[in-house]
């Protein structure tokens, strides 16, 4: 899937279907017999509900509609178009024409914006069978790297290519392998980072299941690069499809004598092993991850020594994410320079990223880098459900921060999100809307950090716990002027002083949220409102007109403070109410409002 | 394998799997298979077109799990490869609609387009 154009062609019954399949197999017989294959691809959709422009095909990037499209049409939009970059203005749909007509405009902008380079495999060959990596030219960058590139020349494709880790610091892929190849040892060690610990995002795991072979592929690649004979893989118990198969993934590339001796002829030695992780998120660091596989307990460190000067064992040693290891194979097929052309000067390349929380179209998508956030959340992922309105977006999980509609059209990098106090971290990115209440939020990722402190470190065993109990105390009412000062304080102090990027993180969603939405904050503690309706302590229940009087709230308040006859509008009596949402859950028509009544009215009761 | 040529040999005949159109007549049904589309029941999906193809009698067909598309909130996805370069795909897939996608579509030739993911997808 790494096709620079795609050409979508209307295939709806409702006009002439055999049109558009005689135009489809002239692309395709055209493209083939030019060896446009690899450059452009050609796709059928179902009616565009273009019915008036017929034939229609679309052009990506771009976005070019052009109509009536015949067979001898085909040629010209080969040549001008796919080849030359120009637009064959004779059959283009006139601007401005009406694009609220096109029916399924989500999924032509979901194939415009993607791209496909981590994930090339995902989703099109079978995992668990090697011969159709291979078919795809899997394993032909390792024997390209085996057969013509020294050690040195290898980095320096890497290097050149400007890949950075996508494991969540964004450092540059060549630099620390040029540093492992660089200390002296006979033996050294490549790591895999599978640990995936972030919640929300699940790209390596999709990675490992779709295209096992890409990981294993360019794990041999940096043994070779950096003078190591063994890798691990360091995954999660929690993924055992993943796990099976790699196993599977491993077994077969041995038997083809793609790992282990002499690999593909060469005199290079290479093999895999996998290490099972129980899921605690610090195991995710590098030092800690490795002194799990060690066999102890799962704790940073302090660096330096970095892992390329003293890993594994006391060996250098290489440890990457599954992402960065996924494009490897591509950055030698392609060159180094084709892929510092994707995405930003910066920050070369495409990121993975799981769309999650309130937005249409859950899922993986790859992205160049210097995508917009608002590209990806309302042209790729469609936008908010519900007519609700965006209100942030969280991104980099729980070392992360929020991003607010005024920053929606930053391009998407590395350094763009450190800048909006947020950061790439794995790759999660959690839309939220008005009915998500910032506080709750930022407690939600630090219950998760306090569970995850791994208690080595004072900073963060201790002071994310405090910062904790202030957030379940705002949450319930009983916050002060004091305590919004407090997290600051404490936040930034626990960044400057804890041990690992754990605790030097773990602040962020509380810090960015207090930043962006003090507001809401101060209407927690002030007015001890929660304007969201989430907080239910600070929530007033009322019953709207949509009440059908069927009493089964009043039935279910557990201190009876709901009245009204059958068939008719119910009331809550605010002095009896104790705030449980007992009611909210049993209505049957969404009856019961948790919307502030008036934050004035309320500040004087 | 002991060289390159090795590997490119092994390409060159696996290409057939994957490529429909050097296949001609065959058809390769690809179900999304990762994790999310197993917890949406592609498995089922998966041993569903086992026995509907092992009841018509159905040859020159390849059906391969595959890992995720990235349209997880449409599983299970399954995606029919034809010969003519045709690609179809069918989105939140039953049991049901396996029947019909392999009578209608497989056997029939004729795509359903209520079950297609940009029919689904608004
Ligand atoms: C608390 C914590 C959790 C981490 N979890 C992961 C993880 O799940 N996966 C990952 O690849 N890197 C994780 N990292 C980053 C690793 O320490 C390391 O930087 C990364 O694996 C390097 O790979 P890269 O250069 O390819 O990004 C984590 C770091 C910290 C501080």
């Amino acid at each position: 899937m790494l096709e620079r154009i795609h050409v979508i062609i209307c295939g709806g019954e409702a006009c002439s279907k055999q049109e558009a399949k005689d135009i489809k197999r002239e692309f395709d017989r055209l493209l083939e017999q030019e060896g446009l294959t690899d450059e452009a691809k050609t796709v059928m959709t179902g009616c565009m509900g273009l019915c008036e422009y017929h034939p229609v095909v679309v052009m990506y990037p771009g976005e070019v509609f052009y109509q009536n499209i015949t067979v001898e049409a085909v040629a010209t939009i080969i040549e001008e178009h796919i080849k030359h970059g120009r637009i064959v203005e004779q059959y283009r749909i006139p601007e401005p024409f009406d694009r609220g007509k096109i029916k399924n405009i989500s999924q032509l902008k979901f194939y415009k914006m993607q791209k496909r380079i981590a994930l090339r495999n995902c989703g099109v060959i079978n995992p668990l069978d090697i011969s159709e990596y291979i078919a795809r030219d899997g394993y032909f960058a390792l024997a390209k790297v085996l057969r013509e590139m020294d050690p040195k020349t290898v980095i320096d494709t890497m290097k050149q290519s400007g890949l950075r880790g996508r494991g969540g610091g964004g450092f540059p892929t060549g630099l620390k392998w040029e540093f492992a190849a660089k200390s002296v040892d006979d033996v050294k060690y490549v790591i895999c980072n599978a640990d995936e610990g972030d919640p929300g995002a699940f790209m390596d795991r999709a990675v490992l299941e779709g295209d096992p072979h890409s990981v294993l592929e360019a794990m041999a690649i940096c043994g070779y690069a950096i003078g190591a004979h063994q890798g691990y893989i360091y995954v999660r118990a929690e993924y055992p499809v993943a796990v099976e198969r790699l196993e599977i993934a491993i077994r077969q590339a041995r038997e083809l004598q793609i790992l282990g001796r002499n690999i593909l002829g060469s005199h290079f030695d290479f093999d895999i092993e996998l290490r099972l992780g129980a899921g605690a998120f610090v195991c995710g660091e590098e030092t800690a991850l490795i002194a799990s596989i060690e066999g102890e307990r799962g704790m940073p460190r302090n660096k330096p020594p970095f892992p390329a000067v003293r890993g594994l064992w006391g060996r250098p040693t290489n440890v990457n994410n599954v992402e960065t290891f996924a494009n490897v194979p591509v950055i030698f097929m392609k060159g180094a320079d084709w892929f510092k052309n994707v995405g930003t000067e910066k920050s070369s390349g495409t990121k993975v990223f799981a769309l999650g929380g309130k937005i249409m179209n859950t899922g993986l998508i790859e992205i160049p880098m210097g995508t917009t956030l608002r590209e990806a959340i309302y042209d790729i992922g469609g936008g908010i459900p519900n007519k609700r309105k965006f209100k942030a977006v969280q991104t980099g999980g729980p070392s992360g921060g929020c991003i607010t509609e005024k920053y929606l059209d930053t391009p998407i990098d590395f350094d763009n999100l450190v800048e909006l106090g947020s950061m790439m971290g794995s790759g999660g990115m959690i839309v939220m809307d008005e009915d998500n209440c910032m506080v709750d939020v930022a407690r939600f990722y630090l219950d998760f950090t306090v569970e995850e402190s791994c208690g080595k470190c004072t900073p963060c065993r201790e002071g994310t716990k405090r910062m904790l109990d202030i957030l379940n105390r705002i949450c319930e009412g009983k916050g002060t002027e004091e305590d919004l000062d407090v997290l600051e304080r404490l936040g930034k102090m626990i960044q400057e002083s804890s041990l690992c990027g754990l605790g030097q993180t773990a602040p962020n969603p509380v810090l960015s949220t207090l930043k962006h939405f003090r507001s809401e904050y101060e209407a927690h503690v002030y007015d001890k409102v929660c304007p969201a309706g989430v907080c239910a302590k600070l929530t007033t229940f009322t019953i709207t007109e949509d009440c059908i009087g069927c009493t089964k709230c009043a039935r279910n308040c557990p201190v009876g403070a709901i009245h009204g006859k059958v068939k008719e509008l119910h009331h809550i009596d605010p002095a009896l109410c104790i705030h449980c949402g007992a009611c909210k859950v049993a209505c049957p028509v969404n009856a019961i409002s948790t919307k502030p009544v008036m934050k004035e009215e309320h500040a004087h009761v | 394998m002991k060289s390159i040529e090795d590997l490119i040999k092994l390409r060159d005949s696996a290409r057939k799997n994957i490529n429909m159109r050097l296949n001609p007549g065959s058809i390769r049904i690809q179900i999304g298979m990762g994790t999310c589309g197993i917890a949406a029941g592609a498995k089922h999906v998966y041993q569903k077109f086992q026995e509907e193809i092992r009841e018509h009698n159905l040859k020159n067909i390849i059906l391969t799990p595959v890992g995720c598309m990235g349209e997880c909130a449409f599983e299970p996805l399954v995606e029919i490869l034809e010969s003519n370069g045709n690609h179809t795909i069918y989105c939140q897939v039953s049991e049901r609609v396996v029947e019909d996608i392999v009578e209608e579509h497989i056997i029939g030739g004729a795509p359903i387009e209520k079950y297609f993911l940009s029919a689904i997808k608004r």
